[in-house]
Formats: structure tokens, sequence, C-alpha cells
């Protein structure tokens, strides 16, 4: 056990060495870091939000209102496929009480066609997992006499909430990245869930705002008549919308598609100011469809006021002055600078599939994350420093050997870290601590059992020798055991968690591995050495 | 020699552990069926991962006035809402229960505290949990509990025999039972952090429950004639400088943690800090009397006897 042959020594002594390089890194400040040639470790550890502050960001897909969208737009879809297949008799085309839609069809001369007809409406959507070709239908249609009832299914909505993520994580990706923060992360969790991480954010309501909201623009024109008292009922063709500024203050505004332009045609979008009030307005200019569209409207509309729509809320009523023909223009809202700039961020990036909710946030203040990261590195130091004394004293010249392979552990730790570009995070300095606290076990371990030999009479050298062995499986046992409990861990935590599991993890194999090569090898060279007579221990 | 190493533990002691175990059990199980009663008539101070609900986290420029930020906060509405000052006197940590009206109400909520609260203040913490993550969260650390014990039975089931399984098992529960009860006792605020304290306390605690079985195995197959409980007092008395040595290292960083380590883990590092107390207890108290109530036995305890009896051999 004690034999080490050079090459044996020497590999372990390289191991060492090169957790020491992988360390290395985040000693060195950055500009002293970009010299490092390509070939040498250069990444320091990767901190979490905790401690660099930041906001993690968990959004969710409104099943609801991806349920109405999916409902408006088969509404229209029906009403078509009927015009097509001229039948002008139905009534209560609708939302039915479960949320599907429901269409009576009033010539019972009729019903077999339409239902054939708008059976064509159902697509069928893949649900097979890794596209294995099972397919589903949208809907499921039913018939009672004269009733049609479309209801959706698990699949088809399951296959629009996969299809809304999708989408949606380009363009909150575009949003973020127009905020010029470094890192962000941006993933897919689960069916219908995206994870935001932005890191080092200065102001992090900003990007609840960025993301809060679907950010679809609409240039629809107002109504004839408008509400004279609050809770009037609005017009047919009409609804009523709500002011953005004062949710008190309703217009009506004009519900047909013939009277609306859609802000899905946008190309661009800008903050300004507005050359005569100098107040914050965002510039936009439309596409050729949108610029046409767009023409078409206001020319026929010269002298009428038109309202401009952002997430079903009225952003302003202006008065079409002239026909606008160039497709650009300008919206105005009494903005702050900072409103201007994030809804040209928003407009710029599209509008959101469907209405994402943020479900958990967690946000930690950059003071915050700087106090986190001085206190964790004080209690880091004095807890390593309390160990040191009290192995110190405990084992007087083994407890020295013991603190070196614990230099060489939280150095190797601290390496593989890096490399792995593993997270660190509050917890993550804890368990860094808690290393080092359990880590010497490992040593007490061996040197408790090497104490025990001697003190049943074996020789200095018998005795090690036999302490390692026989403490060996029992500290391979005893790190396994906790290996488990890091494992499950690292398996259901999120963040700072999970920046835990993986330190304590990481942890134990480092110390395994400095107890059962470094120590000994420590050790071993020692009694080479010394020649020891007796062991003090 | 520089200086001579101190011994904390004398050598060669020959406490009586399981004479004390019968007694140790019964206080156990009193706590434990204690802790269970706590657990269901006062309940958990659960924090808002689990309960869902926003936690800010400011600081004021001057010391904070608690009763008018309260008075501000209290006026807005938002149910029940708890306001705390820690740390530095312009600290506070302000809670606000789940809002109805789902995730949207939530965010609400935030805006219309930070408009009610005065200007320059620093929002150095703020964390929103929807009710339905909330209770993910909640069911997830619940498995994650579980699955830990399983994965434990299981592994020391293959390394020793089925009764090992039960003492290790057995002292896991009592951990997490006690630490349970003592935050209901204590109202300190439990949240996924304490999860993982849970989990790591269920590590440690095994890994001072495997070191001492392993020294019982070894000695088992030494002394094969010597009466089950002499071989655990046995054991126990030779682990006993061990067991304190690394009770006493890992206090001592987790001391430090406590002290310096700040507001945001201090939840954590208390319950580990209670955690390796109980957990050294528990191996010596719980797991080692239950192998003597199950008759540990190297080869005679399984079925297929003859093989472990060879396996055993040294």
């Amino acid at each position: 056990m004690l034999h080490f042959s050079k090459w044996k020594a020497g590999t372990i002594l390289a191991i060492v060495f090169f957790g020491f390089l992988l360390a290395l890194p985040n000693v060195l400040s950055p500009k002293v870091r970009a010299y490092i040639p390509p070939f040498l470790p250069s990444t320091p550890v990767t901190l979490g939000l905790d401690l660099r502050g930041g906001s993690y960001v968990l959004l969710e897909v409104d099943k609801k209102d991806l349920t109405d969208q999916l409902a408006r737009q088969l509404i229209g879809d029906i009403r078509q496929t009927l015009r097509e297949n001229k039948i002008r008799r139905y009534s209560g085309l609708g939302r039915s009480a479960d949320g599907g839609v429901n269409v009576r069809i009033t010539e019972t001369a009729d019903i077999e066609k339409a239902y054939t007809a708008l059976k064509t409406l159902s697509r069928p959507v893949s649900t097979g997992f890794f596209g294995s070709g099972t397919q589903s239908p949208e809907f499921a249609l039913t018939r009672d006499g004269n009733l049609i009832h479309f209801a959706f299914t698990e699949a088809g909505l399951n296959a629009r909430i996969g299809k809304a993520i999708e989408q949606s994580l380009v363009i909150i990706g575009k949003r973020i990245n127009a905020l010029g923060t470094t890192e962000p992360t941006i993933q897919r969790q689960g069916v219908d869930r995206i994870v935001v991480q932005v890191p080092g954010l200065q102001d992090p309501d900003q990007i609840k705002r960025i993301l809060g909201q679907t950010a679809k623009l609409e240039f629809r024109l107002l109504c004839n008549s408008q509400p004279t008292a609050a809770n009037q009922q609005p017009p047919a063709e009409c609804e009523a919308l709500p002011d953005q500024k004062d949710p008190k203050r309703i217009y009506w505004v004009q519900t047909s598609s013939a009277a609306s332009v859609d802000g899905a045609d946008l190309t661009d979008a800008q903050p300004g100011f507005d050359s005569r009030t100098n107040q914050p307005i965002v510039n936009f200019r439309f596409n050729q469809n949108g610029a046409v569209r767009f023409g078409r409207l206001t020319q026929a509309n010269v002298g009428r006021p038109f309202a401009i729509v952002l997430d079903n809320k009225v952003v302003s009523a202006p008065r079409i002055n002239e026909p606008i023909l160039g497709g650009s223009g300008q919206i105005s809202g009494h903005f702050s600078v900072q409103e201007a700039k994030d809804l040209a961020i928003v407009l710029r990036s599209g509008a959101l599939p469907a209405k994402l909710n943020i479900v958990e946030e967690r946000t930690v203040g950059p003071s915050l994350g700087s106090d986190s990261i001085r206190s964790g590195l004080i209690a880091c130091i004095i807890g390593v420093i309390g160990v040191f004394v009290y192995m110190l004293i405990s084992y007087a010249l083994f407890g020295i050997f013991a603190n070196i392979a614990l230099i060489a552990n939280l150095i190797m730790l601290v390496g593989v870290l890096s490399t792995l570009q593993a997270t660190l995070t509050l917890p993550g300095i804890a368990g860094i601590v808690l290393t080092m606290g359990m880590a010497v076990d490992s040593n007490v371990l061996v040197f408790e059992r090497i104490r025990e030999e001697v003190r049943n009479g074996r020789t200095p050298l018998n005795a090690i020798e036999t302490g390692f062995k026989t403490a060996f499986a029992t500290i391979l046992d005893a790190n396994l055991t906790t290996l488990i409990a890091a494992v499950v861990l690292f398996g259901m935590g999120s963040g700072p968690i999970r920046g835990f599991a993986v330190t304590l993890a990481i942890g134990i194999i480092t110390t395994v591995f400095t107890a059962y090569t470094l120590t000994r090898l420590i050790i071993a060279w020692w009694v080479q050495w010394t020649r020891p007579k007796m062991i003090p221990l | 020699m520089m200086f001579k190493p101190i011994r904390f533990i004398p050598d060669d002691t020959t406490i009586p552990f399981m004479r004390f175990a019968r007694f140790g059990f019964y206080i156990s199980m009193v706590l434990c069926v204690v802790s269970i009663g706590l657990f269901f008539v006062r309940g958990l101070n659960y924090g808002i991962d689990f309960k869902g609900g926003t936690l800010i986290e400011i600081k004021t420029q001057a010391p904070a006035n608690l009763s008018d930020l309260r008075k501000r906060i209290g006026s807005l509405g938002l149910g029940d809402t708890e306001l705390q000052s820690f740390g530095q006197p312009n600290d506070v940590l302000i809670r606000i229960e789940a809002q109805n009206g789902g995730d949207a109400a939530q965010q609400a909520a935030v805006d219309k505290v930070k408009a009610a609260l005065p200007k320059g203040i620093d929002y150095r913490r703020i964390e929103v949990v929807g009710p339905k993550v909330s209770g993910e969260l909640a069911r997830d650390g619940t498995i994650a509990v579980v699955v830990a014990i399983i994965g434990v039975l299981i592994y020391v089931w293959f390394r020793f025999e089925w009764q090992f399984a039960f003492g290790a098992v057995a002292s896991l529960i009592h951990d997490v039972t006690l630490t349970i009860g003592l935050f209901s006792i204590l109202r300190i605020s439990f949240d996924l952090s304490i999860i993982a304290a849970i989990l790591t306390i269920v590590g440690y605690s095994l890994n001072d429950t495997v070191v001492v079985f392993d020294r019982f195995r070894e000695n088992l197959r030494r002394y094969k004639q010597k009466p089950l409980d002499e071989i655990i007092d046995l054991s126990l008395n030779q682990t006993l400088p061990r067991t304190i040595m690394t009770s006493l290292s890992t206090m001592v960083a987790l001391l430090a943690l406590y002290i310096f380590g700040g507001e945001v883990i201090a939840g954590f590092t208390f319950a580990m800090i209670w955690g390796v107390v109980v957990g050294t207890y528990s191996s010596i108290f719980i797991a080692a009397p239950v192998l003597i109530f199950l008759g540990a036995r190297i080869g005679t305890t399984t079925d297929d006897g003859k093989a472990e009896a060879a396996k055993a051999r040294p």
C-alpha cells in the first residue's frame, strides 16, 4: 500500500497539478486571462444569479388565452367554410359552455353537407414522440340533431402549445438580446414553460415589462358612437377596450377585419421624439403588404379617429389627418423615454403567439449579490481556517498532511467546477464549506485506524498500511451514500439548490481521490524519508 | 516533533451505550411522536416556495421605520402581509401571501408595494412564486426526500444486510422527523433550501451510520461468540473518536457559515447544524439498537447463509 512506483506518484501529482491549472483562471484578472493560450484552461467559475445579481423568470403559456385564440380562428374558419359551401342559414355560431365551439344549421337538408365540409377543418396533428408519426385530429366533431359541436382535443391543444413555445423562444430571444445584457439563457422547460435567466440587470423591472406583454399591435377604427357612461354595452360590430394608462376610460373599437391593420406586418420600430411636442414616441415602418393595407385604410377614413391598440388596450386614438401611404408612422401615448424604448423593442421583436404568464420570479439585486459573494467568501475562509487549526491541534504532523490534502482538494474542486462550467451559487459556496468539513472525515478515519493498529501492537509501517487498507472501504461506503443524496438533490433542484448539489457531488469525488492518493503519497514519502520508529498520532 | 496532538476523546472508552440505548430509544420515540403531532396540529411556517406568495427584501437608507412601512403596506389590501427586520437595522423582509386572481395579481402586488414605499429604497431581492409552481415544488421536495431514503435503503441493503438497511432508514426517518419538529416549534421559514438541508442531513447522518455499521460488521466476524450488544458497544466505542472528530470539524465549518454566511442561507445552515447533532445521535441511539432488535448476524440472517458466511471471511 505504501509503495508508489515513480510513474504512479507522477500520475497523482500530475492530476493534482492539472486541477490547479483548471482552477488558476479564477485568480487571474480578465486581462491576464485573455493572454492564456487556447490549449490551456481559461474559464473561471460561472457565478449564479444569486451571486452576480439578475433575474430568473419562469413563463407559462396561458392556456385559456390560447384556446380563446383558437376558438376565434375556428369561428372564422367555420364561417368561411359555410359560405364557400353556400350554406347561409345557420345560427348560434360561438363558444360553447365547455370551451369548444357550436354552430346550429337551420335547414335539416344542409346538415350532412355542412358536417362533411366542416370535418375537413380538423387537420391532423402528430402526437408521437420524436415524430414517430402517430396522428390524431385537432378537434373532435360531434353532431346532435342540428347542432354541430367542436371540442379541442388534448393532442390538438398540446401541438398548439408546442408551436407557441417554439415561436416564443425565438421572439423572447430577440427581445432579451435587444437589452444588450451578457449571457442570457432562454430555455424551454417541460411542455408549456420557458425559463429566462438574465444576469446582471440594473433594472430588473425592465425584463418583466418586456416579457410580460404579448405586444400584439393593431390599428383599428373607432366606432361612430362612443360610451357616455360606465358599463354601457357597445353596439354591434364594436367592442369595448380600456385605455392603457387609465383603465376607467373605455373606447368602443370596430371589430371587423376590414376596419383594422395588424401589427404583424411591422418591419421596424425605433424610439424617438415628436418633432413638435418633444414627447417620446415610437416610429414604425410596415413591409409592403402592411403599407398597402394601412394606406388603403387611412385613405378611406381621413378625418376619422382610429385607435392604436396594444394587447387589447388603447395606447392612443389620434385622428387620421391625411392618408399614410409611405408605410411608416408614429405612435404617441404619453410614454416615458424608457417606455418608448421598451415598446420599440417588443414591437421590433414581434408579437408572442400566445400570452405568457410569469408563474415564478426570482430577482436578486446587484447589491445583495455582491454582499453574498463577500459573506460567502468570508465564511469559506473562516471555515477552512477553523478546520485547519482543528486538524492541526488534533493530529499535529498528520494534521499538516491532512491540511495539504485539504487545500489540494479545495483547489481541485474549484478547478473541476470551472471546467464543467457549473454554476456557483450561494448554497454552492455552502456546499464547498460543508465539503471541507466533511472531507477531513476520510483523513480522520485513516488516522484513527492507524492509531488503533499501532496500539494493537503493529509496527508503524504495518499500521499505516493496514490503516489505509481497512479505512478505505469505509470511506467509499460513507461517501457513496452522501453522493446518493447529492444526485437526488441535483435531480429535483433548480438554480441555487442545483448549484449546491453540484459542489457537494464534485466535492465528494475530489475528497475520495485526495484521501486515497494524495494523503497516502505524502505519508509514504514521509515514511521513506524519516523511517519513523513511532507514529506521532 | 513540534508538539503532541491533543486528544479530545480518551482511547479505549467503554461507554455502555446499549444500556442507555433503551432510554434514548424511548426518548426519541416520544420526540418523534411530538414532532409528528406538531406537524399536523401546528404545521410548518412554509415559505413562499411551498405556499406561493411574494418575498421582498429591501434596504432603506436610514434605519427602517417598521411601523411606518407596515402602515403603508397594510393599507394596500394585499391580505396577510408580514414585515420583519433582520441583520442590520435598515434591512427589512416583506412577505405577502399568495394573491387571489392568479399570476397577474401576484405581479400587480409587487408593483403596488413598490409604489407605496418611499423612494430611495434598494430592492435587494424579489421572489414571486405562483400557486401552481409552489404546489409543484412542494410535491417535488417530498418526492426527493422519499427517493433519497429509498435509494439509501437499497444501497445499504446491497452493501450490508437487510437489518442494517432498516437500522439506517429508521435513523434517517428519525432525523427528518425531528428536523421538521424543530422547524415547527421555532417557526423558521420552511422553504426549498430546507429540503436541500434535509437531504444533506440524510447524507451526513448516513455517512455516520455507515461508519459504525462497517466497524460492527468487522467485529461481528472477529468475535463470533460475543453477545450482540457487547459487539455494538465495542464498535461504537472504537469509532467514537472519529465520530466526535468529524462532527466537530463539520460543526466548525457550519458555524462559520452560520455566523458569516449571511441571511440568505442562515435557515439552511441552521438546519444543517441541527442535522449534524441529531445525525450523530441517531447513529448511536437509533441505528445501532435497531440492529439488536432485528438480531443482525452475518450469515445467519439471510436465507443463503452459507454464501454470506463465505463472503464474510476476511
